[in-house]
């Protein structure tokens, strides 16, 4: 029963945080819609001139796009079903009546605050290095060949740096929802003879649906823009095979200084993160309402 | 003269010294040791320029080049003093981007005649010197004496890549983790494309005809690739195709290379006992050739520049003429002894017989820079300057574009032809599109 | 009437648990140890795990190369800047949009997490040039600005849906006693609301510490943060593991004692009202 009075007043209360946001979008937005009709290398000034969709046409006709394509949704897929069944597990394990379990809290949380770059170099360096990684110490000690993980598996190495760091997040949500899960419910449920399996699908699993879908709606946002592991460790490569689309507009923004081109592919970007945006939506709206 | 000009003189001359003295300079510079150790000597620079501060960027090279760039292109005055490869020194120049360095030239003390000339050659456009060179460099054959004493063979001065070949897969030993060859894997137009481009140019390939068309579609490209691959395949370490410059002189100087075809600069650190294993037991030779008249070795530079439009100049140059003097050079020799100085800067360096004592690499050092031609890189005429890259603004990101495609032949995920069309035809794109050829 | 467990499943519930515990903490425990070692000690096969010649060369190697706490101390600015600026602006909004909501609070909400999604890289140039024009390039306000505008889709959304859960009935009988907005405000709902404050800021300040894009390409020297510091150690001419973890170690340390210290409250906002 909002009154006339309330709403105005939610409107000024709103109005700051729209207005910034608005801007911060529309003015950068504005400005690289604009480059993005324009022939316009910063390397060379003084020859911009508009080319039309030109910059389009070649970003999205390079082989290259629909690597990238590929990748940025298998690395957000890959993560995404990493860290899910992962944090369920780990909050399932976490949940159990076990000896420290703040300790183990402590251990398992702590990959979260880790900055992305010193995560990846600290991968990259000292676990998947293939001659001094610790990785490849293991394999040699088992009698195994050590795996050359950037260079062979590139884009499982980017998905398992990213997860681990994401890992923690999932969990905690996850233990959270668990633990909230009413004990006489579960208990009911046991005395009914339910087994493990039974009560985990009927009872357990429907309360964390929401958990879940808060995971898939935050990890999604910063999965998309996944940067500086890939920066780090593989540089995109072999080839293109771990270059998601971010990297790609990074490549011809900072590589190549083709503002004109990396323009277009922001603008391409920016539309299929807003296609992502409306499926979310619709999972949200049916999750989140309840 | 009247006292009126007097006096305006001197009151010009303290307000200039007012703000000289609030003088700051920024420095943007790599993470390489050279350049650390200039960090760590700047009291040096302080104690006899009064007055003027010096503030330090030190980053890692590839966001150095981002970082700089866009600053120097949008005109941002972030930084004071840049430190910019060989490569952009003449691109920017030629945009007038970079102060002249006219008063070093002109000054006898700082003798820039005494520069090595290939290298002054490629800071130079129109008779203008735009960079100052700190440490020079080109490439050669480092190889382990001991190992080839074993397997019975004696490296020449000059070697073939036909010898390189069958030296390296005789050395190889797999079970004691001693690989024959190490070579450049990682992707990067600084990274394998340098060695893999100035490799080409000894097998006669080149990167465009005369008239700016690419030639990845012709056999010697084919030869340089197939020759590399089938050697590494045979005779190099594992995960070659992520190793770059730093996991290479790790390899080598933890024991697990015959040899290794890499930066002369890197002479100074296998032959250091306190951080290499191997460090009595290193030879050098030449970068090898195929018979056709040209090596494989190329030619780099890290130089100090002055952006255009700085406000800062005259202490900017202090300060660059301070860094790559002949005095810094007796500075560091004083301070870490003369096998650590900057090298393949100076001819002066090479002819000090202190420094042919401490550095058993410096004849070698100084004939693989001199053997470099830049202007002429390749046995068949190009349109282009430089050794083992192209120097237009568009090079970066091709010669990236095309190395992930070499370094995924390397790795076994595309085959060489795979890899030479795609090379191909993103190169004909890329340049397409940037309007080449240009009239 | 807590479950009696055995002994023994608790014992083997509790290896588990502490087998992968330690597994996913390990990498961050191997960079401290690492940035005790030498150089020599850093890359040795097979590897050393404690018993090597500990030292703190590495530490002092680093800070006579950068200024640490001058990073230390722009990373400090410039996260609890933008999270207390973003709180600023973002607690009216989060609290119209629990208590007075529309038919389009959603879409406004979906809308400001979808401006997160555009690559920050194809905004740089744009970013860059307005920065250069009004001077805010190497500033920690310009740092602040951006910081607060990338987060504060997240501060709203996590505000909103912890408003969300503060039940209607006790607004309704504030505004029964004749309380304004401005009292229902102060007097009601921040009490009630603190603990989703609290681990709103922390969560912030996490992100803001770790932001490596915005932060590396908009400041070159005095309001330089810690991922700076960081760019001075990654792939140098030389391997230098130990350094690298020194250096690593020391841009890490702050956030995670903050972020253990302080778990308890993180966790509690990090549910996003997931958890009724």
């Amino acid at each position: 029963m909002a009154t006339t009075h309330t709403r105005s007043a939610a409107r000024l209360m709103m109005a700051p945080s729209v207005i910034l946001l608005f801007a911060w979008m529309i003015v950068p937005l504005g400005m690289t819609i604009y480059f993005s009709f324009l022939r316009y290398n910063l390397l060379m000034p003084g020859m911009e001139e508009f080319t039309g969709f030109l910059n389009y046409s070649f970003f999205l006709s390079d082989p290259a796009f629909f690597d990238a394509l590929t990748n940025t949704l298998l690395l957000v897929g890959g993560v995404l079903a990493i860290t899910i069944i992962g944090g369920i597990a780990f909050a399932l394990l976490l949940d159990q009546p076990i000896f420290g379990q703040g300790i183990v809290r402590i251990l398992v949380i702590a990959p979260f605050f880790v900055m992305p770059t010193v995560s990846a170099l600290v991968w990259k360096n000292m676990f998947m290095n293939p001659v001094n990684g610790l990785l490849a110490w293991i394999a040699r000690s088992l009698g195994f060949q050590p795996v050359d993980f950037l260079a062979s598996v590139p884009l499982l190495s980017v998905i398992i740096i990213v997860a681990w760091q994401w890992l923690p997040f999932a969990t905690l949500i996850m233990l959270t929802a668990l633990q909230s899960l009413d004990e006489e419910q579960k208990e009911a449920a046991e005395m009914d003879g339910a087994g493990f399996v039974s009560r985990f699908i009927y009872i357990v699993l429907p309360h964390m649906a929401r958990a879940i879908t808060v995971v898939i709606l935050i990890e999604t946002i910063f999965l998309l823009s996944v940067f500086a592991e890939i920066l780090v460790t593989t540089n995109g490569g072999p080839g293109t095979q771990s270059t998601n689309l971010t990297y790609l507009v990074y490549a011809q923004a900072l590589l190549q200084f083709d503002i004109g081109g990396a323009s277009a592919g922001g603008i391409v970007a920016v539309i299929l993160a807003n296609i992502v945006a409306i499926f979310l939506v619709r999972l949200i709206g049916k999750n989140l309402e309840a | 003269m009247t006292l009126k000009t007097i006096l305006l003189g001197a009151v010009s001359a303290l307000a200039l010294s007012g703000i000289a003295s609030a003088e700051t300079l920024t420095i943007a510079t790599v993470n390489n040791g050279d350049m650390i150790r200039m960090q760590k000597l700047t009291d040096d620079f302080k104690a006899k320029n009064p007055g003027i501060d010096v503030q330090w960027v030190t980053l890692e090279e590839n966001v150095l080049r981002q970082r700089v760039t866009t600053d120097v292109a949008t005109k941002s005055g972030q930084y004071d003093i840049m430190t910019i490869g060989i490569y952009e020194a003449p691109i920017w120049g030629k945009q007038g981007w970079l102060a002249p360095l006219d008063k070093l030239s002109a000054d006898a003390r700082y003798d820039a005649n005494d520069l090595l000339p290939p290298i002054r050659s490629g800071l130079t456009v129109n008779g203008k010197l735009y960079a100052a060179p700190f440490y020079g460099e080109s490439s050669m054959v480092m190889y382990r004496k001991d190992l080839f004493d074993k397997a019975g063979l004696k490296m020449p001065d000059a070697p073939t890549w036909t010898f390189i070949a069958d030296a390296a897969r005789k050395i190889t030993d797999k079970s004691t983790e001693t690989y024959g060859i190490c070579l450049r894997g990682k992707a990067g137009w600084g990274e394998n494309m340098a060695f893999l481009t100035a490799t080409a140019n000894s097998f006669g390939a080149r990167w465009f005809d005369e008239n700016w068309k690419p030639q990845f579609d012709q056999p010697e490209w084919k030869n340089t690739l197939d020759f590399y691959v089938k050697l590494m395949k045979d005779a190099g370490p594992p995960g070659a195709s992520s190793n770059g410059f730093n996991e290479n002189l790790a390899l080598f100087q933890t024991g697990k290379c015959g040899m290794w075809i890499d930066a002369t600069v890197a002479a100074s650190f296998v032959t250091n006992p306190k951080e290499s294993k191997v460090a009595d037991k290193v030879g050098f030779a030449l970068a090898p050739d195929n018979g056709l008249g040209k090596r494989g070795n190329w030619l780099w530079s890290w130089n100090l520049a002055i952006p255009a439009g700085s406000k800062k100049v005259e202490a900017a140059e202090k300060f660059i003429a301070w860094a790559t003097s002949k005095d810094y050079l007796n500075l560091v020799a004083e301070k870490e002894g003369w096998a650590n100085v900057p090298p393949g800067t100076r001819t002066s360096l090479y002819q000090n017989a202190e420094y042919q004592k401490a550095a058993s690499f410096a004849k070698m050092t100084l004939d693989s820079i001199n053997s470099a031609d830049p202007k002429k890189p390749s046995v068949k005429p190009v349109p282009y300057e430089g050794v083992q890259y192209v120097a237009i603004p568009e090079f970066q990101g091709i010669g990236t574009a095309v190395g992930q495609q070499f370094s995924a032949a390397l790795a076994g995920q595309v085959t060489v032809d795979q890899a030479l069309q795609s090379a191909q035809q993103l190169t004909e794109r890329e340049m397409k599109k940037a309007g080449y050829p240009k009239k | 009437m807590a479950r009696k467990v055995s002994t023994r499943r608790k014992l083997v519930m509790s290896a588990i648990a502490w087998t992968l515990g330690i597994l996913i903490f390990f990498p961050i425990l191997w960079t401290v140890l690492t940035s005790f070692k030498s150089e020599g000690d850093a890359i040795a096969s097979p590897p050393v795990f404690l018993f090597f010649h500990w030292t703190t060369e590495n530490y002092a190697e680093v800070q006579s190369r950068s200024d640490y706490v001058l990073h230390f101390w722009n990373s400090v600015v410039m996260s609890l800047g933008s999270t207390l600026l973003g709180l600023v602006i973002a607690i009216p909004a989060a609290w119209a949009m629990a208590f007075s909501p529309t038919r389009r609070t959603k879409d406004v909400l979906m809308w400001m997490l979808s401006t997160k999604m555009m690559p920050p890289v194809g905004a740089l140039i744009p970013i860059y040039l307005i920065f250069r024009d009004v001077g805010l390039l190497d500033t920690r306000i310009g740092l602040v600005v951006v910081l607060t505008l990338i987060n504060l889709p997240i501060i709203v959304w996590m505000l909103y849906t912890y408003f969300k859960e503060i039940p209607g009935e006790i607004l309704e009988a504030a505004r029964m006693d004749g309380a304004s907005l401005a009292k229902e405000i102060v007097y009601v709902l921040t009490p009630m609301a603190i603990p989703g404050i609290a681990s709103t800021l922390l969560l912030n300040i996490i992100l803001a510490w770790n932001e490596a894009f915005w932060t590396l390409n908009l400041t070159t020297s005095k309001a330089a943060p810690l991922t700076t510091f960081i760019a001075s150690y990654s792939s140098p001419e030389g391997l230098f593991y130990a350094k690298l973890s020194a250096a690593s170690t020391m841009a890490i340390a702050p956030i995670l004692i903050l972020g253990w210290f302080s778990q308890k409250q993180l966790v509690r906002g990090l549910t996003f009202g997931a958890v009724k």
